[in-house]
């Protein structure tokens, strides 16, 4: 075994290019370990957790790139060639794209000066200081990236309110503008509802269920998680549901978060109540029930709020198929689970998706445990083994610090899947797939081997295991949903039509007479 | 644009970080700004933070102000060669005891190898030492004042080693009436810049001091109207050099220029001879011209209080030092790098001593590697293609603050050499000032073995900028 090591100066990719990269020059052949990463605090650290220690990595600055190649001997000579290969490629590729490049958005904005709005995917480290730029320049901002404090959100929010322009996030995954997709988003119809959502793939899952009943989407205006935070006090949010109370092609207005600071939802409530447009409310596992305004209805579900969107721009409800919760599948299912499989599984991709679920089980249990709950007493995290009822949001931080959120690379997904498997008192595993601008190219087909190993284990000792299924897409999303369902179908998977369903099915599943 | 406003106008987004959103949005029939960024400071938490600090617009707007007219200075500057003096008899400060040298300042112990040849063959040379040895002993004692050349109002090339009675260029910028110097060139490879030091070394150093210097001096007696160097300079860009590495054109004018004063001296015809003989031998005569031609026009600029315009840029094989006009003479340093390009033969990386010299004073006016475009005859020392050479020479107008329109290259329109280095576009953009310089071997006594490009480090800028936002930004 030989180690190679190549501290590059002034050199700089991206994280998420320099992971794709890693993972095939893992792949190279003689290779047993290789490692691309900026020379950051946070990377040396990861190099010298897995053994790796020099001084050239000591010496090395957050602006060099490090390389690392483990290699049997007789083949490091081939792996490095390789592996530099692999680093060229990406350089060719931005060298060799037609389109001029800039370095600064300043450069940029002098170059293209009609350019409106400015998608920031930078290290949130940085990500504040490029946003300030774009808002002083006028231009509206969606930040993707996380790790923005909060006193910086607060600040930009400010300065975007006061210039009148859109700051959408930190940490904002979603947003349609225009009709065009922005980061995580799915393609859907334009039409007349207009969504200001503060939980990302809720959003994606409101626009996708408009969409299959027909509707369409005015804007999508994504907040960032903490915008309905006390701090943050609906900022956003507040300037989102103004906007679209003055745009004309907005008829209704959904607006979609977890439960906000009580006050903010006051806040949030009174301004949705002035809009004088049909408003529907989803503030997912909230406990209130009554808006206190009477344009303004608050629903428990995504489905709801879709529904109730679609229902308020005049479609006559007898003309949809409303997708009805399958009671005979529900028997059908408790009639193939042993006794003992009392426990339902919930591996997601999606936030806001394992919150539904999550809630439509706590609905019946107490025994819900999971990464995002917010009593400590049924807290896992993301090393715990699942216990009873368990639900893991897998691109939650605790689960995607130092890897790609599950969206992108499903591999942890994939060995959680089979390791739940082999818990002979799981009954349904319930897994979402999320379609659309941003995601993997095939996220079924690439869990697919994962769910006939997951089944063939409870099957190996007499057991059925179910497992339940929700593709978030449209027919308009690349791969298509239809395509999509037919792999998991054929893999034995039950299919759920949407998120809400999702949570309700998996609970019933396993649901034996006796709960409350 | 308000927000709703934004919902009935085409959407133009700027793509600023994941490669996949851009294609995403590509394949949705909007086609973004893609951008080529890099974390500003290096990533660097306190640099960034320094570099928001210069960036609030109260701040922003004096820098502006204040680097407007430095680079107007620059612009401005008119050096003309006056004449020619020993350093003795015309540096201020020099003495018979003091070793002027490139960079930042430096002492004895951590010179590197090619330096410490060059100033214990120019103790030898001065008679203040009767062989190297000697020579390194008095260097090491305490009794030599070494000092940067940029502190007498010097550069030098290379070790930049000028001792009392070596011969200087002086060179008046009558715009603002300020002098600047710089020695002779002594000439390519085997040399005392380099780090050379044997018999045929001092041989050439004497030749020089007591035949080159006293005929050019002459000759500049004669000439009472001086020479417009940047006349010259602006001349030879347009025939091919770029003026650091490239020589070939300003050569021929600088010895145009002074052939016919040379040849009204009263020195005899064999000694004019040597002189052209000596001239005609490398085309790097004129390099220290243009050196001290770019020192004149940028001492002009130094000391503007708010200003973050580079002033000098140099290096000592050991460190490389910036100093910013803002904070005068003050040395913002990090380490001299390797430099990277074709060497001689026989000779090899492992050979090559660090960056080095006050040639980078090219660079800080605008030519040199800035205008590599205008000398693409030597892209190949560079490593590179044609192409490579217009990229160099436009990249730099992103950290710059103008261009020269005295200053031009044909072959990109005539656009001005790129002026006035700005601390904060380097920052920000993470794009390093390039520069084509000459590798020295790193031992002492061998000499130079090869040519190549070289960045500054990092560091420095780093330093500038905290500095300034310090003293700026408070």
């Amino acid at each position: 075994m030989t180690r190679h090591i190549d501290i590059r100066k002034n050199t700089y990719l991206d994280s998420v290019s320099l992971m794709s990269m890693s993972t095939k020059a893992n792949a190279v052949e003689g290779v047993t370990q290789a490692l691309l990463g900026m020379a950051t605090p946070m990377n040396k650290e990861v190099l010298a957790n897995v053994g790796v220690d020099d001084p050239a990595i000591d010496a090395a600055r957050p602006s060099d790139l490090m390389i690392v190649i483990d290699a049997a001997d007789d083949l490091v000579e081939d792996a490095i060639s390789a592996v530099n290969d692999i680093l060229a490629r990406k350089n060719t590729s931005a060298d060799g794209a037609a389109e001029a490049r800039y370095r600064t958005l300043d450069g940029a904005f002098t170059e293209v000066p009609d350019s409106n709005l400015v998608l920031i995917s930078v290290n949130g480290a940085f990500a504040a200081r490029e946003a300030r730029k774009a808002l002083v320049a006028g231009k509206h901002v969606m930040i993707f990236s996380d790790n923005v404090s909060v006193e910086d959100e607060i600040e930009l929010k400010n300065l975007a309110h006061d210039r009148g322009l859109l700051l959408m996030g930190p940490d904002c995954g979603t947003a349609i503008i225009n009709g065009t997709g922005l980061a995580f988003s799915n393609a859907v119809r334009r039409g007349s509802i207009g969504i200001v959502g503060a939980s990302g793939t809720g959003s994606q899952e409101i626009s996708v269920r408009v969409h299959d009943f027909g509707g369409g989407v005015s804007q999508l205006i994504g907040t960032g998680g903490r915008d309905l935070s006390a701090e943050v006090g609906g900022r956003m949010m507040v300037d989102g549901i103004e906007a679209l109370a003055a745009d004309p092609g907005t008829e209704v207005i959904v607006v979609v978060s977890k439960p906000p600071a009580e006050e903010v939802a006051d806040k949030v409530l009174g301004v949705l109540g002035a809009t004088g447009k049909p408003v529907v409310v989803c503030f997912l596992g909230s406990p209130r029930t009554e808006s206190g305004y009477p344009n303004v209805q608050l629903v428990p579900g995504t489905k709801p709020a879709a529904l109730a969107a679609v229902l308020a721009t005049g479609v006559d409800e007898s003309t949809l198929d409303l997708h009805a919760l399958n009671i005979p599948l529900i028997e059908e299912v408790r009639a193939k689970l042993a006794p003992e499989q009392k426990y339902v599984r919930g591996l997601f991709c999606g936030g806001t998706l394992c919150d539904e679920a999550m809630f439509a089980a706590l609905a019946t249990y107490d025994n819900v445990y999971s990464n995002i709950q917010k009593d400590p007493a049924y807290v896992l995290g993301a090393t715990d083994a699942s216990k009873e009822h368990t639900f893991l949001d897998m691109g939650d931080d605790d689960f995607t610090d130092g890897r790609p959120h599950p969206m992108i690379d499903p591999s942890l997904r994939l060995q959680r899947l089979v390791q739940e498997a082999d818990d002979p008192e799981v009954g349904v595993i319930a897994m979402d797939f999320i379609l659309g601008f941003g995601s993997h190219e095939d996220p079924v087909g690439v869990t697919v081997p994962a769910i006939e190993e997951a089944k063939a284990r409870a099957a190996a000792r007499g057991q059925h295991l179910e497992i339940l299924g929700y593709v978030l897409g449209t027919d308009l999303d690349t791969p298509a949903i239809a395509g999509q369902v037919a792999q998991l179908e054929a893999a034995g998977v039950t299919i759920a039509s949407s998120s809400t369903n999702l949570g309700l099915l998996a609970r019933e599943f396993v649901a034996k007479g006796d709960h409350r | 644009m308000s927000i709703t406003s934004l919902f009935s106008t085409g959407l133009k987004p700027v793509n600023l970080g994941l490669d996949m959103f851009a294609e995403d949005l590509t394949a949705q029939g909007v086609e973004p700004v893609r951008m080529d960024w890099t974390p500003p400071g290096g990533g660097d938490p306190e640099t960034i933070a320094a570099l928001g600090r210069l960036e609030r617009p109260e701040v922003a707007e004096r820098i502006e102000a204040a680097n407007e007219e430095a680079v107007g200075r620059v612009l401005a500057a008119q050096p003309f060669l006056e004449g020619f003096g020993r350093a003795i008899d015309t540096v201020p400060g020099m003495t018979r005891t003091t070793i002027l040298h490139a960079g930042p300042p430096i002492g004895w112990e951590r010179m590197s190898g090619p330096m410490k040849g060059a100033v214990t063959g120019a103790l030898v040379f001065e008679g203040l030492a009767r062989d190297l040895d000697e020579a390194g002993e008095l260097a090491g004692s305490g009794e030599i004042t070494f000092s940067p050349c940029h502190e007498h109002q010097s550069v030098g090339s290379m070790a930049g080693v000028t001792s009392a009675s070596m011969w200087v260029h002086k060179v008046t910028n009558r715009t603002h009436g300020n002098t600047a110097y710089t020695n002779l060139s002594e000439q390519l490879s085997k040399i005392l810049r380099f780090g050379a030091n044997d018999q045929s070394v001092i041989d050439r150093l004497s030749w020089m001091r007591d035949v080159l210097g006293p005929i050019l001096a002459a000759a500049m007696e004669l000439n009472e109207g001086g020479l417009d160097l940047r006349l010259l300079l602006s001349q030879a860009l347009h025939m091919g050099d770029e003026a650091h590495n490239r020589n070939v054109a300003g050569t021929t004018l600088l010895i145009q220029a002074l052939a016919p004063y040379i040849l009204e001296t009263d020195f005899t015809t064999k000694e004019k001879r040597e002189v052209f003989d000596f001239v005609a031998s490398s085309d790097y005569f004129s390099g220290p011209t243009w050196m001290v031609t770019a020192k004149a026009a940028m001492d002009a600029a130094a000391g503007i209080e708010n200003s973050t315009v580079v002033t000098a840029m140099c290096r000592n094989g050991v460190d490389f030092g910036v100093r910013v006009s803002g904070t005068g003479d003050q040395w913002f340093t990090g380490p001299a790098q390797q430099v990277v390009g074709p060497m001689f033969a026989g000779y090899t990386e492992a050979d090559s001593g660090l960056d080095m010299g006050d040639s980078a004073i090219t660079e800080t006016f605008g030519i040199g590697g800035f205008a590599m475009a205008a000398a693409p005859a030597i892209v190949a020392l560079v490593g590179g293609t044609v192409q490579d050479a217009m990229g160099y020479s436009r990249t730099m107008n992103a950290i710059t603050t103008t261009n020269n329109p005295n200053v031009t290259i044909p072959a990109l329109d005539f656009m001005g050499v790129p002026t006035g280095i700005d601390v904060r576009k380097v920052i920000e953009t993470g794009i390093l000032p390039l520069i084509n310089t000459a590798i020295a071997h790193k031992d002492p006594g061998i000499g130079m073995i090869g040519a190549g490009i070289v960045h500054p480090p990092l560091e420095a800028f780093q330093q500038a900028i905290v500095t300034l936002a310090d003293t700026i930004g408070a």
